[in-house]
């Protein structure tokens, strides 16, 4: 049994045609049958009936009654343990659920696990996890593909349909290119829309959660359940959040969609730039005028990602040390020694690497060179984005340099590997939102996405033209 | 006074900064909203945010933003509309983070300055470079078990304001007054309990010696002291130390040292990392502070009078000495009752004098005997300012005074109707001592005779006898008097 | 070359992470080849550019000073791998 949306199965609910505990079982046994992909984490059928309990209880007016969520492995939990992917957080239990999974369980969703990402939500394939790689639903037998990164096990848990939604955070691109590579929809929302509080933080000016889905009317179903202001949160925003799912709307005349010439890089495929053409092409159909823009600073965004990020996460890790919780190196003869083993067992090589970059860039005869910089540099890129949005209201673009690629290809130049975040990076570091839909397929059958991006706090629009983009494939 | 050491070859003068750390007074802690109160159980006043939960962010507590202003204002410093809070990287068991959140290019307060008083009448200015606010670490616990460390995360996260001052400070006594000044303004303005035994007021020292005239030498930081006795001692070991590595041809290494207060040694601390490298960074969890003309306008306010102002009426309106006004001042509450005491009566203002002598020799030494604080003194100022005004008025002698004073101590009564039920009213009536005086002349013919023959100084002899008579209440003058006329009758 | 042998072995201890002589030549390779990739940012003039250091608009949110936190210590040390009479502990310190 598959149901398409959020709505259809709601509607069967209210309509008493499915229990909330029978919405259970069948994801239990789709998960069950999924086992191989290594999705989750964290599944357990008992924490699912225990929910039911709750849930069943509570009224249909709650719009996300019953609704299977499957939650990045980076979300807090109070009723399932919190790896991030790490051996260091090995057997850590929260007392306390995050802002936006407390958010989803107030309007009666049911977290069907928790899963997997890259440690700490540091890669772009899933494959840094110490939980092993998650595989790509839409691999052939055979011949396993990546789902992207970091948040690969969220969108490999919508497209293998073990969820109707999963929550992502996206700190470079870390929700779009995953929902690129595994052919759904995947949404990173302004910066600080979504209150950071119970999330483990890896680049925290970054960071920030977002939601992937089947379509982008339950994308927005569900953004909205997920923002809202945080007291606790002090980079957390005081805006009001629409009801983004009624007030969908497909008309796109006389919008302004922005194309930056600086998005057309040497080596990316041919059939990347022909979506892309499509996407233009058919935003030009239903009454978009097209936009030529430029975005001069773009080619820096990676460089100045790959200092900023792993600068902040060099610090923000640092709490993990053996002391309160998580892993703990044994026969430590000292307090360094202990720190020294307990981190060196407990992280991975990437998480190590940009550890070690962090704490370069920020070291002392280094960090104007590098940190301020950067930061500079940030600025700069940040600027661009506000003198593109007063030319056009939405930028289009591809959203990941290739489709999904094999799980098993040699990543061992880190550069290389970075260069997947090129399209999505730069709208992280203006903390701008961006979506990303399938559009399209490669000539193996592989999903392309598309981006698009808009001003702070413009989501609506985004959603409003990728619903119109949607109807191009239904 | 001056302030060079005589060396071998030249003097030498020292060279001393202080950083104080003082805990803010807040219910609250900086980044979150668990308790500050000190002695609980351990870690039973820990946030998520204190213990560093994956997750967890800070959120900054209004009221030690505006207890940080307020002191800036009592500082004279410059307060600073725009500052950034950074984080300061370092490993250490008892910083859960592994960083302390503290402000480093751009701290809420910028260059103020305070006035050291000495005793001979002069005072000087010392410079404040700055104060910011940083968190507080937890504590580590060294000595409850044989093979660990135990640590303890209640004080983690309390706010402190950091005070930088100039290296203006010559001398340990400098250092000791400078820092009793600086805890006095906070008291006053009630943003930290100066409570230096609890460690809500500590100091780090830095010192250095140099070559009057020549460029300051290398310093070394003395770590952590909470008692102006400990910084006292300290400073003058670590000048006489440095002093005589120099003069046996050393040199001295910047350093930071532990001061042993069992020993009165200072020693460099076991490194706690090979190279500080702190990395300080903006703490992208918090945004930038931002405080506007009409907050700061609000807060000043809120200022009451300051160690300072109040020195300056005390010299002013009752001609007191600049020293002794500062003395006064110079704790709170010891300023409070004698400002209660003057005020209690509109005639005592001519005999402030007299109201300090009471205060510091006779209700301390009463209050020191008990083990009581001048906040908690069973003796109201009211009381000791009636008790003044009856010794003004010559109900009672001060001797008598000072029996009364222990009676009031010991029943809270009002003076008056200790003097009354105890019938200690003084004497003046000429017949009543004129009688005392008779009786003891009758009794010391032999005196009254030697006395005659010239002994004049058993004058003492027959006062005091008269005034055992009268039970201490004779007036005194009156007496006098009394037994000089009758004396030189007998001639 | 950005970082040799001795400079990867400081920055590692800073970052307290151990490295083998073996992760030490990766690391150094790898990270000295980022380090010349991001070079490429002193292209851009950044003379007068103001550093960006968080991109929220909003005002800092400031809290009121009330005791909210009402944690037990059991909650605070049940995650703790060494815990001992309402202590986190861990190997002596000698100072
Ligand atoms: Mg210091
Ligand atoms: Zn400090």
């Amino acid at each position: 049994m598959e149901f398409q949306s959020i709505s259809q199965l709601k509607l069967l609910l209210d309509d008493n045609k499915i229990s909330v505990k029978e919405i259970a079982q069948t994801y239990i046994k789709k998960i069950k049958e999924k086992k191989d992909l290594n999705i989750f984490i964290y599944f357990n059928e008992d924490k699912i009936y225990d929910q039911v309990k709750l849930i069943e209880k509570i009224s249909n007016d709650n719009s996300l009654k019953g609704i299977p969520i499957a939650v990045k492995d980076l979300f807090c939990t109070k009723n399932m343990p919190t790896t991030a992917g790490s051996k260091i957080l090995e057997n850590f239990n929260p007392t306390y659920e995050s802002f936006v999974t407390q958010k989803l369980i107030n309007q009666g969703s049911m977290f069907v696990g928790k899963t997997n990402l890259d440690e700490f939500a540091m890669g772009s394939a899933t494959n840094t996890s110490y939980f092993g790689d998650t595989i790509n639903p839409l691999s052939n037998e055979g011949s396993p593909l990546a789902p992207g990164g970091s948040s690969g096990g969220s969108a490999a848990a919508v497209a293998a349909d073990l969820c109707l939604g999963a929550t992502g955070t996206d700190t470079g691109g870390s929700i779009r290119q995953p929902a690129s590579f595994c052919g759904v929809v995947g949404i990173k929302p302004t910066y600080g829309i979504c209150s950071r509080w119970g999330i483990v933080a890896f680049a925290s000016s970054l960071d920030q959660a977002g939601i992937f889905s089947k379509n982008v009317t339950d994308a927005s179903i569900l953004l909205k359940e997920m923002a809202g202001h945080d007291l606790r949160d002090s980079t957390s925003s005081n805006v009001k959040i629409p009801n983004f799912s009624e007030n969908l709307n497909i008309d796109l005349k006389g919008k302004k969609i922005g194309i930056p010439k600086e998005y057309t890089i040497d080596g990316i495929s041919d059939e990347i730039n022909e979506v892309w053409e499509q996407a233009i092409k058919s935003l030009e159909q239903k009454g978009a005028i097209i936009e030529h823009i430029s975005l001069p600073h773009t080619k820096y965004a990676l460089p100045t990602y790959y200092i900023i990020a792993p600068a902040e996460a060099s610090s923000n890790l640092a709490r993990y040390d053996g002391v309160k919780y998580g892993h703990r190196a044994e026969n430590a003869k000292s307090l360094d020694d202990m720190y020294e083993l307990t981190r060196s067992e407990g992280f991975g090589k990437e998480v190590k690497r940009r550890i070690l970059i962090g704490t370069y860039v920020l070291s002392a005869g280094y960090y104007d060179a590098y940190y301020l910089k950067a930061q500079k540099v940030r600025k700069l890129i940040a600027d661009d984005f506000v003198k593109a949005f007063k030319e056009c209201d939405l930028i289009l673009t591809p959203t990941a340099p290739s489709a999904a690629f094999p799980l098993n290809e040699k990543q061992d130049d880190p550069i290389k590997m970075y260069l997947n975040d090129v399209f999505t990076v730069p709208a992280s570091l203006a903390g701008i939102p961006g979506i990303s839909i399938p559009y399209g397929k490669d000539k193996n059958g592989l999903p392309l996405g598309i981006q698009l991006l808009s001003k702070h706090f413009n989501e609506q629009e985004i959603f409003n033209a990728a619903f119109a983009l949607e109807k191009d494939y239904e | 006074m001056s302030n060079l050491i005589k060396g071998k070859h030249h003097d030498w003068e020292t060279v001393i900064g202080l950083e104080i750390h003082a805990q803010v007074k807040s219910n609250s802690k900086l980044f979150s909203s668990s308790s500050t109160t000190f002695g609980s159980n351990p870690n039973s006043q820990v946030s998520l945010v204190d213990a560093a939960m994956p997750g967890m962010l800070p959120v900054i507590n209004k009221y030690c933003i505006e207890q940080a202003v307020k002191t800036g204002v009592g500082l004279n410093a410059k307060i600073n509309k725009y500052s950034i809070f950074d984080r300061k990287n370092y490993f250490y068991a008892d910083l859960p983070q592994g960083y302390q959140i503290s402000q480093y290019k751009y701290p809420i307060i910028g260059e103020g300055k305070v006035t050291i008083d000495f005793k001979d009448g002069s005072s000087k200015e010392i410079r404040i470079v700055r104060l910011h606010l940083e968190q507080d670490a937890g504590k580590s616990l060294h000595d409850q078990n044989p093979t660990k460390t135990y640590v303890d995360l209640n004080r983690s996260g309390v706010a402190l304001m950091e005070i930088v001052s100039e290296p203006d400070l010559r001398n340990a006594d400098e250092a000791g007054l400078y820092i009793s000044k600086i805890r006095s303004i906070l008291m006053y303005l009630d943003t930290c309990d100066g409570n230096m035994q609890e460690g809500s007021l500590r100091a780090d020292v830095n010192i250095s010696v140099r070559k009057p005239g020549d460029e300051y030498g290398t310093r070394c930081e003395i770590k952590n002291l909470n008692s102006i006795k400990f910084i006292k001692q300290a400073i003058n070991y670590e000048v006489k130390r440095q002093i005589e590595v120099l003069e046996d041809g050393g040199s001295i290494e910047q350093n930071t040292l532990l001061f042993n207060t069992s020993t009165g040694k200072t020693k460099p601390m076991r490194s706690k990392e090979e190279a500080h490298d702190y990395r300080y960074f903006p703490d992208p969890d918090l945004l930038p502070l931002e405080i506007d003309q009409e907050e700061i306008d609000n807060i000043k306010k809120l200022i009451p009078e300051l160690p300072d102002e109040r020195k300056k009426r005390y010299v002013d309106e009752y001609n007191l000495s600049n020293y002794d006004a500062s003395v006064l001042t110079s704790d709170k509450a010891i300023s409070d009752y004698f400002d209660s005491v003057i005020k209690s009566d509109f005639s005592l203002k001519a005999s402030s004098k007299i109201v300090v002598n009471w205060i510091t020799s006779e209700l301390f030494s009463i209050l020191n005997e008990n083990n009581l604080e001048i906040i908690n003194s069973p003796i109201k100022p009211k009381d000791l300012g009636k008790l003044v005004k009856l010794i003004n008025e010559d109900i009672i002698s001060g001797k008598i005074a000072k029996e009364v004073l222990i009676e009031m101590f010991n029943t809270t009564s009002d003076p008056q109707i200790i003097i009354d039920k105890k019938g200690l009213k003084q004497v003046t009536n000429t017949d009543e001592i004129e009688a005392f005086v008779d009786e003891v002349i009758e009794e010391n013919k032999k005196m009254v005779e030697q006395y005659l023959s010239g002994k004049d100084k058993l004058l003492g002899f027959f006062v005091g006898q008269s005034m055992k008579k009268s039970k201490g209440k004779a007036n005194p003058q009156i007496l006098n008097e009394i037994i000089k006329k009758k004396l030189s009758k007998k001639n | 070359m950005k970082l040799n042998t001795n400079t990867i072995n400081k920055i590692a201890k800073l970052a307290r992470i151990r490295l083998s002589e073996k992760e030490a030549d990766e690391f150094l390779k790898d990270i000295n080849s980022i380090l010349d990739w991001v070079e490429q940012l002193n292209e851009v003039n950044t003379d007068n550019v103001e550093p960006l250091t968080n991109i929220s608009s909003s005002a800092l949110t400031k809290r009121r000073d009330e005791n909210q936190d009402i944690n037990s210590s059991d909650e605070i040390l049940q995650n703790s791998p060494d815990k001992l009479e309402g202590y986190f502990a861990v190997p002596k310190v000698v100072e």
